[in-house]
């Protein structure tokens, strides 16, 4: 059993979590995920680390509640347990001192870039982010990110907070302004992970995506997270879940997401109709 | 009663569900032999002087010494005799192939001339495990003098498990390291709960947890833990992680939606509890028609798994003939008298998709058999221009695994074969690195449940050595030298 030793409300439907890890804190890597089940009956997901606190003996996970489990484990508190708790899986982030890199985060992917930026300036090289969101408030551990970060750009889709415009509206300002980057490593949503792709690719920048396809069991058994990298079948939980993202087939990965789109949508409406108005207390702890 | 007297008695079948009524539940399907059943199955063994079934199982079990104590009623004594070399009867009596084990030895099938009318040794061994469990209480294992020696075990499969209920009773210190929420391996999130209920599972892993053994669950070791770290920290090590690492057919159109491992469907199907859902919350793929690549005993599950799931259609596609079949002739009659349609001799060259990206068909290419191949078996080849579109909203794919990488890949010093295996001593174990044993699909490849707990045995009467005496070189010969003085 693994308890939550912290939870915070870090936006509408957004959470972050310390849990109680040792094992899993001790030798975690960036760039790694864990496998969570918060119940006897629940499911198997994949999230990836933002921090860890080794001190502490506990990792950071930041969720979004959109489905079912995520809405359940908005509503637990701290000092609660969840049964499962698997890691760190995944092969780490590659960290070298190439020069000068590009962190492009979206939305909640800005949670796992968080510790590869940090890793990425620790060893010294220049680190440019650049974190997009739908809106201001979506936003999330933008004053980490800014320590993290020798310059830090913020675009929002309505302008309500830094450039009114996509991610790949600021990379392409940046690269016409004459900056020059050796790496880009991009997280996020599938799609913003595709366009930033094309347009790095368009520029010449080599580019890491972090993949977070549908998952079991997280260690090589089901070959469920499997998604085409080039040439070849990859799957993400073990051989990834980072990837040359010049070679990942976007298409096919945010097909794949879908797989379960109306079991799941029928889960949340059943989850929704029982548990009523309870599901507007979650950020309260 | 005399020899001739008990040749004459009939082999006494085992009561099983109705087919049209099991396919809408999850209940086993053989029901299990009532006591009066079992005494009057156990009259038909004849006693042979040599038991050539005993020599047929992987474990050695006293074959003959069991089921004599079943004819006299004697059903705890029974019981102990078998864990004196099986600690889990409930599981081996019901997926052991004894067909090609004990039963293929036995004089009695010998006699007339059909291996199906040996005594029934898988079916009386089931019967005492569950007389056992029934009884609410197993039997107290007498202590043992600890030996201050410990041990890590990696992987709580049928290998592993077997390994720990072994050196647990040697008195060593054993700690089983766990990737998944539970203990068992494919015995939980493999072999469904009509042919095995994880309850028994969970019986007979409840009673290792009683012997002392520990078992960590949610560990990756060589990613939780390094493996120097575990290698450092224990006497002596077993890895046995298993054959799962699904093999796919790389053909066009694999990564359609609604196409998917044999791992994966019935990892979602058992261990996960999908056909529960959504009062689990593990979704699974479920298709009016639903198309099983492979012949093996994995496809039947897979297969079978499906009608209960709701499939109106459930078919296998076999690239060879029946004859050829790797799967048990109990899973092939049981899929047919469930229902599932066999389409020999047909392989997928294609899969094709609708606009959404989910499968609609498989193109299906016919075969005919040619030559016999290295395995012995005709090869099947391809008869050009006959290709042709099966219709179907779901594809399981059940043509093999490999060994799982993550451990070797974790594991630079241990030597593994080309396609994944660990390079092992057959006859300890050991593998590349001092400390370090290994067995199980790990080493074979993706083979049974009996072969890998025969495997366990075997590593862990040479742990037992090498924990005692420290050697490890020429740990075979030492170990011969031991067998002979115990003979």
């Amino acid at each position: 059993m693994y308890q939550i030793l912290h939870k915070e409300k870090l936006g509408p439907d957004i959470y972050l979590y310390r849990f109680l890890a040792p094992d899993v804190a001790r030798y975690r890597k960036p760039g790694q995920f864990v496998i969570v089940r918060i119940s006897e009956s629940g499911e198997r997901i994949p999230i990836t680390i933002a921090d860890v606190d080794a001190e502490e003996g506990s990792i950071t996970l930041i969720i979004q509640a959109v489905g079912k489990t995520t809405l359940q484990m908005a509503q637990m508190k701290k000092g609660d347990f969840i049964p499962t708790l698997t890691g760190p899986l995944g092969e780490p982030t590659h960290i070298e001192k190439v020069g000068r890199v590009l962190c492009v985060g979206g939305g909640i992917g800005i949670a796992p870039l968080y510790p590869v930026a940090k890793a990425m300036k620790e060893i010294g090289n220049h680190v440019t982010s650049i974190l997009g969101a739908r809106s201001s408030h979506l936003l999330i551990l933008t004053d980490l990110m800014k320590e993290a970060s020798d310059e830090l750009l913020i675009t929002t889709d309505d302008g309500s907070e830094g450039q009114k415009g996509l991610v790949t509206d600021a990379i392409r300002n940046l690269v016409d302004n004459g900056e020059k980057f050796d790496q880009c490593i991009a997280m996020g949503p599938p799609i913003m992970m595709k366009f930033v792709c094309i347009l790095t690719e368009e520029l010449g920048i080599p580019t890491i995506v972090s993949l977070n396809p549908i998952m079991v069991d997280g260690t090589g058994m089901c070959g469920c997270c499997r998604v085409t990298v080039g040439d070849s079948v990859k799957f993400a939980c073990i051989d990834g879940p980072e990837f040359d993202g010049h070679k990942v087939d976007f298409d096919e990965l945010m097909a794949r997401l879908a797989t379960y789109r109306s079991e799941e949508k029928d889960a949340l409406e059943r989850y929704s109709s029982h548990a009523g108005c309870r599901l507007d207390s979650g950020g309260s702890q | 009663m005399n020899a001739k007297e008990r040749m004459q008695i009939p082999p006494v079948d085992m009561p099983e569900q109705d087919p049209k009524e099991r396919v809408n539940n999850l209940d086993e399907v053989p029901l299990g032999y009532t006591p009066e059943m079992a005494m009057l199955e156990a009259k038909r063994c004849i006693q042979c002087k040599t038991a050539f079934c005993v020599e047929g199982c992987p474990v050695g079990i006293d074959i003959p010494g069991f089921i004599k104590l079943i004819e006299a009623g004697d059903f705890q004594g029974a019981v102990r005799k078998m864990k004196e070399r099986n600690l889990l009867p409930a599981v081996c009596g019901r997926v052991c192939p004894q067909e090609e084990q004990c039963q293929l030895f036995c004089s009695i099938g010998k006699a007339r001339k059909d291996p199906c009318k040996s005594v029934m040794i898988g079916k009386l061994e089931r019967f005492i495990a569950d007389w056992e469990r029934e009884q609410g209480e197993c039997e107290e294992p007498a202590a043992v003098k600890p030996s201050g020696r410990r041990v890590a075990v990696i992987g709580a499969g049928p290998a592993g498990l077997t390994v720990a209920g072994d050196l647990i009773k040697f008195g060593h210190e054993v700690i089983v390291f766990e990737a998944l929420h539970k203990a068992g391996g494919v015995l939980v999130y493999g072999i469904p709960e009509f042919r095995l209920p994880k309850k028994i599972v969970q019986s007979e892993v409840d009673y290792l947890e009683k012997l002392g053994v520990e078992f960590r669950y949610d560990y990756v070791i060589g990613k939780t833990i390094p493996v120097w770290k575990i290698v450092d920290d224990y006497d002596a090590v077993f890895i046995g992680t298993g054959a799962g690492l699904p093999r796919f057919m790389r053909v066009d159109g694999e990564n359609l939606l609604g196409v998917l491992s044999a791992n994966e469907y019935l990892t979602r199907a058992n261990l996960m509890k999908a056909y529960d859902f959504p009062k689990t919350d593990t979704p699974i793929v479920k298709g009016k028609k639903v198309i099983t690549v492979g012949g093996g005993n994995v496809a039947m599950d897979c297969a079978r798994t499906a009608l209960r799931m709701g499939a109106e259609k459930s078919l296998i596609v076999y690239r060879r003939a029946e004859e050829q079949m790797p799967a048990r002739l109990e899973e092939i009659h049981h899929a047919k008298e469930e229902g599932v349609e066999f389409h020999l001799l047909q392989n997928p060259v294609r899969l094709v998709g609708n606009e959404k990206g989910w499968i609609s068909g498989a193109e299906l290419i016919k075969m005919e058999l040619g030559e016999p191949d290295s395995s012995g078996r005709r090869r099947p080849v391809p008869i050009v221009g006959s290709e042709f579109i099966e219709d179907t909203d779901a594809l399981i794919v059940a043509i093999g695994n490999s060994p799982n990488p993550l451990v070797p890949n974790c594991f630079p010093d241990l030597e593994v074969t080309r396609w994944g295996g660990i390079v092992v001593n057959e006859i300890t174990g050991q593998t590349s690195v001092p400390g370090v044993f290994a067995g199980g699909d790990i080493v074979l490849g993706a083979a049974t449940v009996i072969l890998a707990m025969g495997h366990g045995r075997r590593a862990a009467r040479a742990m037992n050595l090498y924990l005692s005496s420290g050697r490890w070189v020429d740990l075979d010969s030492a170990l011969d030298l031991c067998r002979a003085e115990v003979h």
